[in-house]
């Protein structure tokens, strides 16, 4: 190819087309630049508010202690507190361990059946289905049935979004424990469930408590599964049969109704459930990077 | 591994053009002393993060021959193979100090865009890389990145460029299919048609035949032969009766550092330095 | 010795095993059956409207609980149009974010960057909906709707998009709403694909002289395209099913307009604001059945993503 030598290269800097390229690699590269900074200026400007009108609420201590008030009254956000906490952690406790042995058979058990497979499938789905219909189901098969809502409803439909994150997780930190632990394991005669109990799970407890917290996270936050099932109530109350307080619907009839005084709670009760959301994501990173 | 020379290879590298020979059987291939330089490599250092992976190597690479690196692994053939066309600047860990000379200007602090120097400076790869489009726009890509040619032009310079890459008779019908549904030494020659479509000065083969038949090989190495006439090739190898087959020039590598540098006949027959011989008749490495 | 001796006299229990194995199975078989569970309950709840309309549900505009006259036109388009809105917004930012990541970002920016992204989605919809209604739907209707209905309502056609007083709630603001709460999650798939993409191919495409922009756009996206497209699906899957933050700035009206300016609704916040408060079994089951509709077009967006995400992870091996 003499050619080559004959005609002067077009590789040069004088070259316009390259030259146009250049401009449009930089202009692209530009906006990728301010793209990332779209992204960062709505989680500064969210953060920044629920600091600028919570944390005026935040600092009072009749947030912790009083009860929800009627409108254009002051008061607190006691019993939604503790009825959050009350039905995340039931909600918590009956969706972890069904999570951790559905999980189990998944990445132990039926690695390669048509059960494990399609129930992986449907727990990804699961996983990011509308949280509302999940709220539905829960009212349809247990509070239309004892035609009342209760805080054991809200657990449950609470239990429900617990579940898939926990499957999840169980399965893919299970698969990466190395097959010749599970192995030595065997060659001592030890039976699969010691085997699965004591050392799999063990070598996996980390990435699943992982898990457990994001689930916590994410169900902290939930609205649309409690407004059919928990319902709200103005009282304090501990009893799982009735419904039952909590800091998100709290939120959303507060921040909805037209007074101030509820819209400074509902700032405050924002402010706190963000907290809470943010600290379970970062322990739960922190906790999962110290791992690996 | 016996090193029982190792010694040797820490000792400061002196510039081996000095121990070239005059061979008189090599008619055209001039003694590494003399010849006509494309690159000229001098006091080349080279750093992995804190890793000194190229020692003080001082080479030239002559124009229009094959130069062919070789050297057990690890010992720095691709990294100083991928200084030449600033591939390292993609990652932020790696760094270059020192020269090489390319018409006079020193590619690594030069002032000019990195993609003008790997656009004249072309490279192919341990594995084929097609891009995920068809066989004719995986030519056209480079093409057009620097000249606006009219349909007629480029399917030309589409045929020309399979052509010299010995490939057109097997792809002339099948122009728009994927070129990842081409076997592996197809791909590899459609890659080298790729490099050779924007007509750049100097080829860099990594390693070239690793993944491939020797079938495929064999095609390879006759195209490499012919490449020569118009393009500085340079190839980097494992695969030392590879090296002796295809090139001019043979660099013996290791530890980071040039061992010895001559043609290609001299080393493999004559080599000066015991290492080498230990390394070439496979006594070690 | 005789300590071992004794140990190996305790006698293995294999029923142990297959209790645990079984065990494990059963809550397998319950998560499988939730999701046919939730389908054949919502299908039950709206066995009254589904007799009653049949399949005219979906395109009748009535919502009228007095003379108990329900359709799904309204909450349904307004569901698609808010997440069409998101996508919109969405996608593009997202595939910058994940470019800038991948490839432009210095190394020691990369994680604490990506996090903060990731944050987004941490934040629960709820916050997103209350700050919306209270601090992003007053800036808009102040700020950038009067422009945009000076700008383009007088334009033929897409003016009509933009026609209205400028309300600050409605269709525009739950779609941008949902833009940012969907980038999280597509910018993460993106992010995961492009860097799955072989150095040497990139390498490849640079060594002709490519630029970045180049090298992304016309190798890594073709290379990846399958888990890019997953990675949209799975936003649009959660946008189409985010009730909170669009229930706050919607505007809860059962008006079908053409212009994003006005209040609309969509299924799932008709269902958060509705569903306490119905009365009688048609309205129930009306509402029961904008459910089950939200839940097959979820369902299918997900399960959609999740077949395209598999794929590129099968694929992975075959290719180079």
């Amino acid at each position: 190819m003499s050619a080559a030598e004959q005609v002067p290269s077009a590789i040069h800097s004088g070259n316009r087309l390259y030259r146009e390229r250049k401009r449009t690699n930089f202009i692209l590269l530009v906006i990728s630049g301010v793209a990332i900074g779209f992204g960062l200026f709505w989680l500064v400007w969210i953060l920044g508010t629920l600091l600028y009108e919570g944390g005026h609420a935040l600092a009072r201590a009749t947030l912790y202690y009083q009860m929800t008030p009627p409108p254009g009254a002051d008061g607190g956000l006691a019993n939604a507190i503790a009825g959050s906490l009350v039905m995340v952690a039931a909600g918590t406790l009956i969706g972890t361990p069904v999570g951790i042995l559905a999980g189990t058979y998944l990445a132990e058990y039926g690695r390669h059946g048509w059960l494990a497979g399609a129930t992986r499938f449907l727990n990804d789905v699961l996983l990011s289905a509308p949280s509302i219909v999940i709220g539905l189901f829960v009212y349809s098969v247990y509070v239309a049935k004892v035609k009342h809502f209760s805080a054991w409803a809200g657990a449950l439909a609470l239990a429900m979004i617990v579940v898939p994150v926990v499957v999840r997780t169980t399965d893919d930190m299970l698969k990466l424990v190395p097959n010749t632990l599970r192995e030595a394991a065997m060659a001592l005669g030890c039976p699969v469930w010691k085997m699965i109990t004591s050392i799999t799970y063990k070598a996996a407890r980390v990435g699943i408590l992982t898990g457990v917290l994001l689930a916590v996270a994410r169900i902290s936050g939930e609205t649309a599964p409690l407004l059919f099932t928990a319902l709200n109530n103005q009282f304090w109350s501990t009893n799982m049969n009735a419904p039952m307080a909590n800091l998100p619907v709290v939120i959303f009839q507060f921040a909805m109704s037209p007074y101030e005084d509820w819209h400074r709670l509902a700032w405050g009760g924002a402010a706190l459930i963000t907290l809470a959301v943010l600290v379970l994501n970062i322990l739960a990173r922190a906790l999962f990077r110290k791992s690996d | 591994m016996s090193l029982t020379n190792a010694s040797n290879a820490t000792t400061a590298p002196r510039p081996m053009i000095q121990t070239a020979v005059r061979d008189a059987s090599a008619d055209e291939t001039l003694p590494v002393a003399d010849l006509k330089p494309k690159l000229r490599v001098s006091k080349l250092n080279f750093y992995y993060g804190g890793f000194h992976a190229l020692k003080n190597v001082t080479l030239d690479i002559a124009e229009r021959k094959v130069t062919a690196f070789i050297g057990p692994s690890g010992c720095g053939k691709s990294t100083l193979l991928r200084t030449f066309n600033r591939m390292y600047s993609l990652y932020p860990e790696q760094r270059a100090e020192g020269e090489i000379l390319m018409d006079g200007e020193n590619l690594i602090t030069t002032k000019q865009d990195v993609s003008l120097i790997r656009a004249r400076i072309g490279m192919v790869f341990q594995k084929p890389t097609p891009f995920p489009m068809s066989i004719y726009d995986n030519i056209a890509f480079g093409v057009r990145l620097f000249e606006r040619l009219s349909r007629r032009e480029m399917d030309e310079r589409v045929e020309s460029a399979l052509g010299r890459a010995a490939l057109w008779n097997e792809v002339k019908d099948k122009l728009s299919q994927s070129g990842q549904s081409l076997s592996g030494g197809q791909q590899q020659r459609l890659c080298i048609a790729r490099g050779i479509a924007i007509k750049p000065e100097v080829l860099l083969l990594d390693e070239p035949c690793s993944a491939l038949d020797p079938i495929s090989t064999a095609k390879v190495e006759e195209l490499i032969h012919e490449l020569k006439s118009d393009y500085t090739v340079v190839i980097v190898t494992h695969n030392m009766q590879q090296a002796a087959r295809v090139s001019d020039y043979t660099a013996y590598m290791y530890l980071g550092e040039l061992i010895e540098y001559d043609i290609t006949d001299t080393i493999f027959i004559t080599p000066k330095k015991s290492q080498t011989e230990d390394y070439i008749t496979g006594r070690f490495g | 010795m005789s300590e071992i001796q004794g140990r190996q006299r305790v006698r293995p229990a294999p029923w142990k095993d297959t209790a645990f194995e079984w065990l494990t199975r059963f809550f397998a078989l319950l998560v499988f059956s939730l999701l046919v569970g939730i389908l054949l309950s919502l299908v039950a709840g709206s066995g009254p409207t589904l007799q009653k309309y049949g399949l005219s549900f979906i395109w009748s505009g009535a919502w009228d609980p007095v003379k108990e006259d329900f359709g799904a036109l309204i909450p349904i388009y307004g569901t698609l149009m808010t997440s069409l809105i998101a996508m919109l917004i969405g996608v593009p930012v997202s595939f910058g974010i994940a470019l800038f990541l991948t490839e432009l970002s210095p190394p020691w920016l990369k994680r604490p960057l990506g996090t903060a992204i990731e944050l987004l989605a941490a934040i629960p919809s709820i916050i997103y909906g209350m700050w919306g209604l209270f601090v992003l739907a007053p800036l808009l209707q102040t700020y950038v709707q009067p422009l945009l209905i000076s700008a383009f309502g007088d334009v033929p056609l897409a003016g009509a998009l933009f026609e209205g007083p400028p309300l600050g709630i409605g269709m525009l603001t739950a779609g941008l709403i949902l833009s940012i709460m969907v980038i999280p999650f597509i910018a993460a798939v993106m992010r995961d694909v492009f860097e799955i993409v072989p150095p040497m191919l990139k390498e490849s495409a640079y060594g002709l002289g490519a630029t970045t922009w180049e090298v992304v756009w016309r190798v890594v996206l073709p290379y990846t395209k399958v888990g890019v497209i997953g990675g949209i699906m799975l936003g649009l899957g959660r946008a189409l099913g985010e009730t909170m933050a669009v229930t706050f700035v919607i505007g809860n009206a059962h008006r079908l307009s053409a212009s994003l300016m006005a209040p609309g609704n969509s299924i799932a916040s008709a269902l958060a604001n509705e569903f306490t408060e119905a009365v009688g079994d048609v309205y129930y089951s009306a509402l029961i059945e904008l459910g089950l509709i939200l839940f097959l077009i979820t369902t299918v967006v997900l399960g959609l993503s999740k077949l395209l995400l598999m794929r590129l992870v099968r694929g992975e091996g075959t290719r180079t």
